[in-house]
């Protein structure tokens, strides 16, 4: 019998877990598990991507990246109570071995301790140190961009959309996911935005996120392989020419 | 208020509005009757009260105009003289503006008011003038930077529903739950459909909505689904089903963009219909049309007689001829309306020119997010090319980039003018027998691209009917 040939190292592959695919993707989320999808595809990365929607739990082991978007307010009650439920274990578990989750808006909210809407209080699943309020004042409206410090480097710039009624505020185990050059950021006062805890991502940019920041759709790619090396090169002009237009849009 | 007080303010707004057209400054379509209702905030309920037929009122996110040219064109045809809003001015100052315009010496020239009404105004507009007939056709995602959430907006005409008066005839869509769900507790609603099995579609869009019951909560179950969310459901939780349509539209063949034919019912009698305004969007928006103007009396017959003769509304569907180039015009929104105009085009064949205009201004939604929620992926394969102008240029290449359109048929020019000719050029250059050219701008794109063909002699400089 012939000695088995010794296996080839795998050929890395992407996997996406998208929470809530049919209630939280308000805003176009589906444009950045697009951007996923297509960026892996073009570099021969292998990519995956499943839904999980109410009831379902999670095991934690199902996923590289995991994604919440943001929802309408009824959805996002209903989100909101599932995911402290059915997955709050399972998404810990993830985050515990390294697994990447980005939530957006409502995601965003949802991954923190609390957000209150009058007397009514959801509870988030805390991975976040954050809280947030529902304000009486205006919806926090408009095209923002920001400054972020994902690495060691000169700092990079996020921009997009916020469109929320809720003011975060950060706890002293957070750190924000940026410093806002323009726009409101979490609460429209004290000019951070997002928030980040390791490999746990919030923010309120979409418009979608990634479409008009190729490069962090990059960076979530190679954190979630883990990939020490920066991932090949793409032709890129027009994703730099759509992130240039967004900041545009910002002022900045 | 006296009538004189408000004939002296009317003469003052016409005055102003004809200054505006004089010194050449836009449209100046709303400019009158916003500065009449700042003179008189009633000037509306004033007015309109001159109009011996009373009015009809149209508000949904998507169709609004169209219906409302296909119902002004089924009334005319009926001998109606209709005073209406044309040019898509749907805020309380364009329907000001359409009463004014109609105003001559204390009289209002026509004895029927029509007017599409945006969704998010429609509670000051019924404020000011209690219809016959309010048509409440769709609610789509749209513009959330502001209209808000649809939840909110369905919230808000339930609460409209259910304080109007008992003389106001609710026509609705059967098949959009959000909508139909609004007459549960009115009698007398007439509802319209699609009963076509062969307009079903494999599943709900990427940008579905309401697909959860607005009563319980509970996710809709669907036999067919004809648009979006629009479709033949029944809620397993609560037993709501959609209602049997009284106006329907059955055997629909679908041409392109070239048209639509289709057999109209209600009441037991049909009569086939085709019109020059394509897609199953366009269907819908003639069984709202028709609903409507059942309801005011006119007979089927007339009804289909004044769909066929329909010209497509500004912008929706227009055709033009650019020396030699037959360019459509196909505005687009929002992921729903964008979603079948997409559609449609890729009935078209192959080799697509495309000339895609996007903006971020107001009036367009300042958030660009939608264009990711429309379906450009049933596009993609027939582009031949695509030239994306306009301020947010760039990002619409990139999602048709994405959708599966190779980036060597892509070309980003933000100036219009440059675009157009550009596009054009390709267009002719490419042609087999008549070059085509496909134009999909957002609303101020729109308004634009109009501009620069009536600069270039090619379309009226303002709308007119």
């Amino acid at each position: 019998m012939p000695e088995p040939s010794p296996t080839p190292a795998p050929a890395p592959a992407l996997r996406v877990c998208a929470l809530y695919p049919d209630l939280m993707n308000i805003y176009a989320d589906r444009g950045n598990l697009l951007m996923l999808e297509r960026r892996c595809q073009w570099r021969g990365i292998g990519f995956s991507l499943q839904g999980t929607g109410l009831g379902s739990p999670l095991s934690g082991q199902e996923a590289d990246l995991y994604y919440i978007g943001g929802g309408q307010d009824r959805d996002q009650r209903l989100c909101a109570e599932d995911l402290r439920r059915v997955k709050a274990a399972g998404l810990t578990e993830a985050v515990a071995r390294g697994a990447v989750l980005l939530g957006v808006c409502g995601g965003y909210q949802l991954l923190g301790h609390s957000y209150a809407l009058g007397e009514d209080v959801l509870a988030g699943v805390g991975l976040l140190d954050v809280r947030t309020v529902r304000s009486d004042g205006p919806r926090l409206i408009g095209n923002v961009a920001i400054e972020v410090s994902l690495e060691d480097g000169p700092p990079q710039v996020l921009a997009g959309f916020e469109n929320h009624g809720g003011r975060t505020h950060l706890g002293p185990d957070a750190q924000p996911l940026g410093r806002v050059l323009s726009g409101y950021g979490n609460n429209g006062v004290d000019r951070f935005e997002g928030a980040r805890a390791g490999r746990v991502i919030g923010t309120y940019l979409h418009g979608p996120l990634l479409p008009k920041n190729a490069w962090f759709a990059d960076w979530l790619i190679r954190t979630a392989l883990n990939l020490g090396a920066p991932l090949a090169p793409l032709d890129d002009r027009l994703e730099e020419a759509a992130h240039a237009a967004a900041r545009r849009a910002a002022g900045r | 208020m006296s009538a004189r007080a408000l004939d002296l303010k009317v003469s003052v707004a016409k005055l102003a509005g004809a200054a505006a057209r004089a010194s050449g400054r836009g449209g100046g379509t709303s400019l009158p009757g916003r500065l009449l209702m700042r003179m008189d905030p009633h000037a509306i309920a004033g007015l309109s009260g001159r109009l011996s037929g009373g009015s009809a009122v149209i508000s949904a996110t998507n169709g609004k105009t169209t219906t409302a040219a296909m119902a002004a064109a089924i009334l005319t045809g009926a001998g109606r003289r209709v005073v209406h809003n044309t040019s898509g001015a749907n805020m309380v100052g364009g329907i000001a503006s359409a009463l004014l315009d109609a105003s001559r010496r204390g009289r209002v020239a026509g004895d029927l008011g029509l007017f599409e009404v945006d969704e998010f105004w429609l509670g000051d507009v019924l404020a000011e003038l209690s219809p016959r007939v309010l048509v409440l056709a769709n609610l789509f995602r749209d513009q959330l930077d502001r209209y808000g959430e649809l939840d909110s907006i369905a919230d808000r005409w339930a609460d409209l529903v259910s304080a109007a008066p008992a003389t106001t005839q609710l026509v609705l869509n059967a098949d959009d739950p959000l909508v139909a769900d609004l007459g549960r507790d009115r009698p007398d609603v007439t509802y319209f459909g699609v009963e076509d099995p062969g307009m079903g579609r494999d599943g709900l869009a990427h940008a579905a909505d309401s697909t959860h019951c607005r009563r319980c909560g509970s996710p809709y179950r669907y036999e067919s689904i004809y648009l979006g969310h629009l479709g033949r459901y029944t809620c397993p939780g609560c037993g709501a089903t959609r209602p049997r349509p009284h106006v329907a539209a059955t055997k629909i063949r679908l041409e392109g963009t070239r048209g639509v034919a289709f057999t109209l019912s209600a009441g037991g009698v049909s009569v086939p219909v085709r019109m020059g305004l394509p897609g199953l969007y366009n269907v819908y928006n003639a069984l709202a049309a028709t609903a409507l103007t059942l309801r005011l009396g006119v007979s089927l017959e007339v009804a289909a007689a004044g769909l066929a003769g329909t010209r497509a509304a500004f912008g929706r569907g227009e055709q033009i001829d650019v020396d030699g180039v037959a360019l459509t015009l196909l505005l687009v929104k929002n992921p729903a309306g964008a979603n079948e105009v997409l559609a449609t085009l890729a009935l078209e064949g192959a080799d697509i020119d495309l000339l895609g205009i996007l903006n971020d201004q107001i009036a367009d939604g300042r958030d660009v997010s939608w264009i990711w929620d429309a379906d450009w992926e049933v596009l993609a394969p027939h582009v031949r090319v695509a030239t994306c102008a306009g301020r947010r240029a760039a990002e619409l290449a990139l999602r048709l980039k994405y959708a599966g359109v190779d980036s060597e048929r892509l070309t980003v020019i933000e100036d219009l003018d440059a675009a157009l000719t550009h596009a054009l050029e390709g267009a002719r250059t490419h042609a087999s027998e008549t070059p085509r050219l496909f134009a999909v701008p957002t609303y101020t794109a729109m308004l634009a691209l109009r501009e620069r063909l009536s600069q270039r002699g090619h379309v009226n400089r303002f709308w007119a009917e």
